[in-house]
């Protein structure tokens, strides 16, 4: 290969250093109407009232818009496939307000400043209600935060508003209690994991204006502009035909911005006045007003018999969606469906348990998309049952995990949100991943621990997989032309958020083609001018976009040979092309693409040769990884030092090896961060405390020393050029890696997120009574 | 009310609100490299170059770079391309949202220590958070740049 698997630099990289206009709100008309949202002081209550007279009076306001001004169809914000598995409880503005920070109604003004004002003049008049604080308290509460006749769930997830649960789920494989009862070692556990914020450094933007044809555009910060498109549609009965969805260059989305967030006030403000408008969360409204990772309540229970073989494992799980249930089951089933088949041995497994609704900030997409929830849990769990059996933890999973050519019977039962896809897995490298992380950390010379005087050494592990795309539900598509002077457009629906899918993606096109990356012009994400794709999430864009790119590649290549043949006056057998050269073989006939594509736009039998190509996965091939992280634990203080974070990674052939890796390492640092100090703090009224970066700390360069990202040999046959996907695998392990480690060293164990010194401590004193 | 400054080299009057901060005056007049990414001078991602050090600008009264020079990435191009490239090198972009902060302060260090260790480097750069690549291939672009021929000195 000449392009793919190669050290390719972004093909972005020198104009956004360089501080081209890319972002959303560097395309914001300069006289944009501001658009600022007043938010409630409020977990839950009813708006009896609201006075916007004086703010409505105000010089420069030119609307202040309430629940009155919109029909109440209900949506959701998630963007997924359509129809959602997500329940439909959001109005664009409603007369409850369900956590604090939710929108209460909008002022639009010609500046900030006058937005300010008119926010502070508007009087509300609230019937303040009881919330509902604790999610283990949500079931059955007296208070029902979803008691609108509107909400709805689009087809079975087991909505049922009424007991405060947005979502559930139950599965079993065997008799779990039987099993349990057969086995010689059992263990029971209760972990929690805590919300987690995203903090992608670009805040959610948005601009709209009116074009020259009349029809609504919309420059978003978003992961999923189709959807976008769709969601807007249909909750304010604006013909889709109408709208125009462009993605700019995103500033970070970790499925952050796969929802509707400003888009829908700032898409009304601009086709009601016919005036630009633009939004611009502050970084409190990220925090406070978007959404967060689902916090999760594991109880699990494994056994095992004598030799060691893991024979059941039981998950109740409870999830808290708050406010509202975006990505609510789906997230909740990833939690098994990508952690459970690593263990696919067992006689019983069972999975199950509610997504609840409460009165905190929503949760929502977020990388791992679950399955970080299930990896704390699990491989928290399998270390314990190790150290109950006196096993070594990595002798355990080279008997238990999952090896290359098996299978699980729950990728066919479990989907996201459905039913699964049965499939094989033709390409699992684990046993090669623990090995060379056993290798690169040192494990033998470091386990279980080192005593290095003031400070413990030790280290600790976990593995992972998680998906490439939603098999028999994400598509996407490519558009591939070819122009006079012999370069080619890309346009694809895919949506490059900084994770490199631009670069990615025209390395398969240059590679189909024979060519080099800078004949191969991306353009991604503008519902107008690219084909459709369900947009970044789900580690879906490498596999099921990276696909379709290459299925368009190669249709247009025979295209071309077949143009080729006809200017030859030979079959086409007879054709050959290296990439610049057509050859007819056994003959010195030959012309070069310069000139063939200059024929056929000027010459003869004129035509614009441009090809599409979809691509809908049958299969969703997972990709796997061993995490090891080595610490060091200060004895007194319990403050840990993180000395190496080793990633041995199998996501098939990396088509970009270094943006592979910026993929694992910024995984594993996000991780970090949630394993070690990253948290959603409340305070007691359900007000989000840590609502800035002052207060919501996120790994800064100082906390990180050394990540050692390797990838092992792998060729995915099903993936372009061999591939499966990146983008998630990385955040999964750190969390049980770092519990694991710090049992190794200490003894204790560390079961809810995030681990802090603290914490560690408090437990060393619970165990010396 | 009117202020005096150089921006990029450049000498500008600009209309300025009292109570205006420099990141705003800046986008409002099209210096759009400067962004905004949190409220409180965390981020780093709207830093310039005050009289050649880096500042965050959103906290920083427009009325205070009256008489003073503003450097952004507009102003030292050429650098911003060498430290590209060296992203490149180490596949150290990502989202980029933070790329021209971090090129002026990466450029603000060469200036006042060429020899940067590995721990000054971190310090220096401690402000300009970055949530995509997880430091370490920055790291790398940052000391191959630094370690680079300064052509203009």
């Amino acid at each position: 290969m000449k392009v793919v698997n190669k050290k390719v630099g972004s093909v972005d990289g020198v104009g956004i250093m360089k501080g081209r206009k890319a972002f959303t709100d560097d395309y914001a008309d300069k006289d944009s109407l501001i658009i600022k949202v007043k938010r409630s002081p409020h977990a839950f209550a009813r708006i009896k009232n609201i006075d916007d007279s004086k703010a409505k009076a105000l010089d420069g306001i030119e609307m202040v818009l309430t629940y009155k001004d919109f029909k109440r169809i209900s949506f959701t914000r998630a963007g997924q496939g359509y129809p959602e598995p997500s329940p439909h409880d959001k109005f664009v503005l409603d007369k409850y307000v369900r956590y604090i920070g939710d929108e209460v109604c909008a002022v639009v003004g010609s500046t900030e400043e006058i937005c300010l004002k008119a926010l502070s003049l508007i009087e509300v008049d609230y019937e303040v209600l009881e919330p509902v604080l604790d999610f283990e308290k949500a079931i059955d509460n007296k208070t029902i935060i979803h008691d609108e006749p509107e909400a709805k769930e689009m087809f079975d997830i087991g909505f049922k508003p009424k007991k405060n649960i947005a979502a559930s789920y139950h599965m079993h494989i065997g008799d779990v209690e039987k099993t349990l009862s057969e086995c010689e070692y059992t263990i029971k556990e209760t972990f929690y994991t805590q919300a987690q914020s995203h903090v992608m450094l670009e805040p959610h933007a948005v601009n709209t204006h009116i074009d020259y044809q009349e029809r609504l555009v919309i420059y978003s910060s978003t992961q999923t502009p189709f959807h976008i498109r769709r969601i807007i549609a249909q909750a304010l009965e604006i013909p889709m035909s109408k709208i125009r969805v462009i993605k700019p260059r995103v500033g970070g989305g970790f499925g952050g911005k796969q929802a509707i967030h400003g888009e829908m006030l700032a898409a009304y403000v601009t086709y009601k006045t016919g005036k630009p408008a633009k939004l611009v969360y502050t970084r409190k409204e990220v925090f406070e007003s978007s959404y967060s990772r689902h916090p999760m309540k594991f109880e699990m229970a494994l056994g095992a018999d004598k030799f060691g073989k893991l024979k059941v494992i039981d998950c109740k799980v409870l999830s808290d969606t708050g406010a509202y249930g975006e990505h609510a089951l789906t997230v909740f089933m990833v939690a098994g469906s990508k952690v459970l088949p690593l263990y696919n041995k067992v006689d019983s497994v069972r999975f199950s348990g509610d997504v609840v609704y409460t009165n905190h900030t929503p949760a929502g997409a977020f990388r791992g998309y679950g399955a970080i929830q299930g990896n704390f849990a699990l491989e928290s769990a399998v270390d314990i049952l190790c150290h109950k059996m006196d096993m070594d933890p990595i002798k355990f999973r080279n008997l238990n995990m999952m090896k290359e050519g098996e299978t699980s019977p729950i990728f066919a039962i479990m989907g996201e949100g459905t039913e699964g896809t049965p499939m094989n897995m033709d390409t699992c490298k684990l046993q090669e991943c623990v090995e060379d992380g056993k290798a690169l950390i040192d494990w033998d010379n470091k386990y279980p621990y080192k005593d290095m005087g003031d400070k413990i050494k030790t280290v600790g592990m976990a593995i992972a997989m998680q998906g490439s795309g939603i098999p028999l539900i994400d598509m996407g598509s490519a558009t591939i032309k070819l122009n006079d002077d012999g370069f080619y457009n890309l346009m694809v629906g895919a949506t490059e958020i900084g994770q490199g899918s631009d670069t990615v993606l025209s390395q398969i096109a240059a590679e189909e083609l024979n060519t080099t990356i800078d004949k191969v012009i991306i353009y991604s994400s503008d519902t107008d001018l690219t084909p459709f794709d369900v947009g970044a999430y789900a580690s879906s864009t490498t596999f099921v976009s990276g696909n379709a790119v290459y299925k368009a590649a190669k249709a247009l290549k025979t295209e071309m040979l077949n143009e080729a043949a006809r200017i030859f006056k030979v079959d086409i057998k007879q054709v050959e092309f290296d990439g610049e050269i057509f050859k007819v073989k056994n003959s010195d006939k030959k012309m070069t693409l310069r000139d063939f594509s200059n024929e056929i736009t000027y010459s003869e039998e004129q035509k614009q040769l441009q090809v599409t190509s979809s691509y809908v996965g049958p299969k969703s091939p997972p990709p796997f990884m061993a995490g090891f992280i080595e610490i060091d634990i200060d004895k007194e203080t319990a403050e840990i030092d993180i000395i190496d974070y080793v990633s041995v990674v199998d996501c098939g052939t990396t088509i970009n090896p270094m943006l592979a890796k910026g993929q694992v390492d910024g995984a594993i640092v996000q991780g970090l961060g949630m394993a070690m100090f990253e948290d959603v703090k409340l305070a007691k009224n359900g007000k989000l405390i840590s609502s800035d970066m002052l207060n919501y700390k996120i790994p800064t360069r100082l906390d990180i020393n050394k990540l050692t990202t390797k990838f092992v040999d792998s060729y995915e046959k099903s993936g372009p050029f061999g591939a499966k996907s990146v983008g998630e695998i990385g955040i999964d392990t750190p969390p049980a890696a770092l519990a694991n480690a710090i049992e190794n060293a200490l003894g204790v164990r560390m079961t809810s997120l995030p681990i802090t010194p603290e914490k560690i401590l408090q437990k060393l004193k619970e165990n010396e009574k | 009310m009117k202020i005096n400054l150089k921006i990029n080299g450049i000498s500008k009057i600009l209309e300025v609100e009292p109570g205006e901060f420099l990141l705003d005056v800046l986008r409002r007049n099209n210096y759009l490299s400067v962004r905004r990414g949190c409220d409180n001078s965390s981020c780093g991602v709207c830093t310039v170059l005050f009289d050649n050090k880096p500042v965050p600008s959103c906290s920083l009264l427009a009325v205070k770079a009256n008489n003073h020079e503003i450097t952004t990435v507009e102003g030292i191009q050429e650098e911003a391309n060498k430290l590209a490239k060296c992203f490149g090198e180490y596949g150290a972009d990502q989202c980029g949202f933070c790329n021209p902060s971090m090129a002026l302060t990466v450029y603000a260090l060469k200036q006042e220590n060429k020899n940067a260790t590995d721990e000054e480097i971190k310090e220096y750069l401690v402000g300009n958070l970055c949530r995509c690549t997880g430091y370490v291939s920055q790291h790398k672009a940052i000391k191959k740049y630094l370690g680079e021929k300064n052509e203009s000195s």
